[in-house]
């Protein structure tokens, strides 16, 4: 069933869009979460990524337009589909009339005009037919919702995956085993994907991991959806330091309390105190979550990612300290639990240990802020009339300014600096 | 901490009260020199007087009449009715005086009124056997508790009689005699907190009253197969705590309700709205219910344990759930 591609709103101001280049060509395969064309706005060029798998039965915008939002500037239709002559040989399938299916002709997916014989069950499977979630009509994809969330979350397209409940129906299991799958199992997918690389045009690329597509996308969404604002402040860890350092003489070695599981302790329980900056934008409303769960940045070889601190305002340092420890550790073995991630509230970014001074972070959507940390430094600063050194910090908080303005950001972020220039109250849960 | 009847719990919420409170009276058929019907309020007749614990005329709606006005005037009466069955006589009581009056009289009046009453069955007949606690919690300005365990009856009976508005407290005939743990003294639960009384993995089940303790047999025989199902109490069905039972459903991500009464347009349906509506994305099946049979109740002693959900049934479904 064709899924047309859409002019997108990159913003509320969006009224239309220059569709700059196509990805890819009429007729050529494209899986889903591929990037197959760009798009120009005032703002930024983003990249359009296939909603299916499927093949571009039809591109009807031509590169360089410019054409209002919510326009169709193209279809994916079934893998076989070839683009301008109509279906080579109509299959003998028990469909309800379904007359020529006229490929250029505007086929609304809802009202599906000829769902070309639905799977061809004896086909391997990873072919995967184009029957996707966003398509209404003819064969929606039996999937509990814990699964499609799940599926939605680490990029698993549902039409590929068999379903092991009532009726075929896709469980959370069934997702989990195509998540594991896809770990162990790695050149499952990429043929098809690599089959249609060389066909983008453009000189050298890199090809796209997951993650890294995650992140492009999500970081496009946010500046350009998300009004930024950015406040700093400086905040002296002569305290901190000291504690960390008694902490750490007696503690375990895998008991070891960092600055950044400091600062998270500290971020949560402002956030808990001005929880103006614990939300989101949704839908022309602010959304206050009702709990606290910290996004911690966490760097892997090949991309960004951030697992998730539930409920952090209520740990103790030392719970946050062991609990951070296995997600990072998690992180970068590549061993996240779907658990571990999403939901997040809040994220902290942490550069100091690369000696990094000071930095501003891009909001993590649909987040209201990021706080963003650089290294804890000795240099002098006044003490009295006199000078001393002391250990500090610099700590940048973006914020959106649909969700908060500054005096919010302000409050938490004296908040924090209170926290943690007198850590003592980080030790209680 | 001393193992205590259910029946023995309630009556030293009502007789700890009525010592700290002066105001506290009870009133109903044959609660005073009998000592009730079941036996709860044994003793309170000779420790207290026939001033505070007053026997009625069989008159339902009388005797919450009386209290919803005892109440207003200052009063914190505790009603009893022999079985949740009589309410139906002082629905009007219940349903239009006590629940509304501290509404209508915008706050100038309020009824710190609790009615006491079992409900359950054991071969009673059709008239004398039925739940009814969906039609109370269907009503703005009424208070449902409907405690599983002596510990729980305790303190929640004890924050009945505190609370400044009406609550429907519903026992069951069937756990009199269940036995618990109760601390000696003072403590009160909170209304309107739900329980987690097992911890469990695969499926939620979500339950009160009587059936928590089915469905409690029916986790621990799972178990031995390797499925942990979560056991939620809700304890009160008005104001309903749905806290415990989302947690729960995030992790399990399936959900049963055992309930005793009817299922049609009962606690299972709005429970099963609400996880519909707020946990929606956290399900792997479908929310499923379990209740009595939708006849009127055999008098029959083998029919009449057809009627209800059992270790088995819950057992079935549950693994009906998971396949």
């Amino acid at each position: 069933m064709p899924i047309d591609v859409i002019m997108p709103s990159l913003g509320f101001d969006m009224k239309e869009g220059t569709l700059s280049r196509w990805l890819v060509k009429e007729g050529e395969r494209v899986e889903k979460g591929q990037a197959i064309a760009e798009i120009e706005t005032e703002k930024a060029t983003v990249e359009i990524e296939a909603a299916v798998s499927g093949a571009i039965t039809r591109i009807a915008v031509e590169a360089g337009r410019t054409v209002p939002v919510g326009t169709v500037i193209g279809t994916i239709g079934a893998a076989g589909e070839k683009a301008p002559e109509k279906k080579a040989p109509p299959p003998a399938s028990p469909d309800s009339g379904a007359p020529a299916e006229a490929p250029p002709a505007e086929a609304p997916p809802a009202a599906s005009a000829a769902p070309p014989a639905p799977e061809a069950p004896s086909e391997k499977p990873p072919a995967a037919p184009p029957a996707a979630e966003p398509a209404p009509a003819g064969e929606r994809v039996k999937a509990s919702p814990v699964a499609r969330k799940k599926a939605e979350e680490s990029g698993i397209d549902l039409s590929g995956v068999k379903g092991s409940g009532p009726g075929g129906r896709i469980l959370e299991r069934d997702v989990e085993a195509a998540i594991a799958a896809e770990g162990t199992a790695a050149p499952a997918a990429p043929p098809a994907a690599d089959s249609a690389a060389p066909a983008v045009q453009a000189g050298e690329t890199v090809a796209l991991n997951r993650i890294r597509q995650a992140t492009a996308r999500r970081m496009v969404e946010s500046k350009t959806t998300a009004p930024h604002f950015y406040v700093t402040v400086e905040i002296d860890m002569d305290e901190a330091t000291r504690m960390r350092e008694q902490l750490n003489r007696i503690a375990p070695a895998d008991g070891k309390v960092s600055v950044n599981d400091f600062v998270v302790a500290a971020a949560a329980r402002a956030l808990a105190r001005y929880p103006s900056l614990n939300a989101s934008w949704r839908d022309g409303s602010v959304e206050i979550h009702p709990r606290v769960n910290i996004g911690i940045a966490v760097a892997l070889e090949d991309g960004l990612i951030t697992p998730v601190l539930r409920d952090a305002d209520g740990k103790t340092l030392k719970a946050i300290a062991a609990e951070s420890k296995a997600l990072a550790e998690r992180a970068r073995s590549g061993k996240l639990r779907p658990e571990d991630v999403g939901f997040g509230t809040f994220t902290v970014s942490n550069l100091g240990m690369f000696d990094v001074d000071e930095f501003t972070a891009i909001i993590n959507p649909p987040e209201a802020a990021i706080l963003a940390v650089g290294a804890v430094v000795r240099r002098p600063v006044a003490a009295g009339d006199g000078v001393r050194v002391a250990a500090v910090m610099k700590a940048t908080l973006s914020v959106d300014h649909r969700v908060a303005d500054g005096a919010q950001a302000g409050r938490f972020l004296q908040e924090l600096r209170k926290l943690l220039e007198n850590p003592v109250n980080l030790l209680t849960g | 901490m001393a193992l205590k009847t259910y029946r023995d719990a309630v009556r030293e919420a009502l007789r700890e009260e009525m010592a700290r409170d002066p105001n506290v009276i009870i009133l109903g058929e044959e609660v005073g020199v009998w000592g009730g019907t079941y036996a709860v309020t044994r003793g309170l007749h000779e420790e207290f007087g026939a001033k505070r614990v007053i026997d009625t005329p069989i008159a339902e709606a009388a005797i919450v009449g009386a209290a919803v006005g005892a109440a207003m005037g200052g009063l914190r009466p505790v009603a009893e009715l022999m079985t949740v069955n009589f309410s139906l006589v002082a629905m009007d009581q219940i349903v239009n005086s006590a629940a509304k009056i501290r509404y209508m009289f915008g706050g100038q009046a309020k009824v710190p009124l609790v009615i006491r009453t079992p409900a359950g069955w054991g071969q009673l007949a059709a008239t004398h056997s039925q739940f009814f606690e969906a039609w109370f919690a269907h009503v703005p300005g009424l208070t449902v508790v409907m405690p599983a365990t002596p510990y729980d009856a305790k303190g929640l009976l004890k924050s009945a009689i505190r609370s400044e508005n009406p609550v429907m407290f519903i026992e069951h005939f069937r756990l009199y005699g269940v036995k618990g743990e109760v601390p000696d003294g003072e403590y009160t639960l909170p209304i309107g907190v739900s329980e987690v009384k097992r911890a469990g993995k695969d499926v939620t089940i979500v339950t009160y009253s009587r059936m928590l303790h089915t469905s409690l047999a029916a986790a621990e025989t799972l178990s031995k197969d390797g499925i942990e199902c979560e056991v939620v109490d809700l304890r009160t069905l008005r104001p309903l705590d749905m806290r415990a039972v989302y947690e729960s459903v995030k992790k399990t991500h399936r959900a049963l309700i055992v309930e005793e009464d009817w299922t049609t347009l009962g606690m299972g349906a709005e429970i099963a709205a609400r996880i519909g509506r707020d946990r929606f994305d956290d399900l792997d099946a479908p929310v499923e219910r379990l209740g009595q049979v939708e006849v009127p109740m055999p008098y029959a002693k083998n029919l009449e344990e057809m009627m209800f959900p059992d270790e088995k049934l819950v057992i079935d479904r549950v693994k009906t759930m998971l396949a």
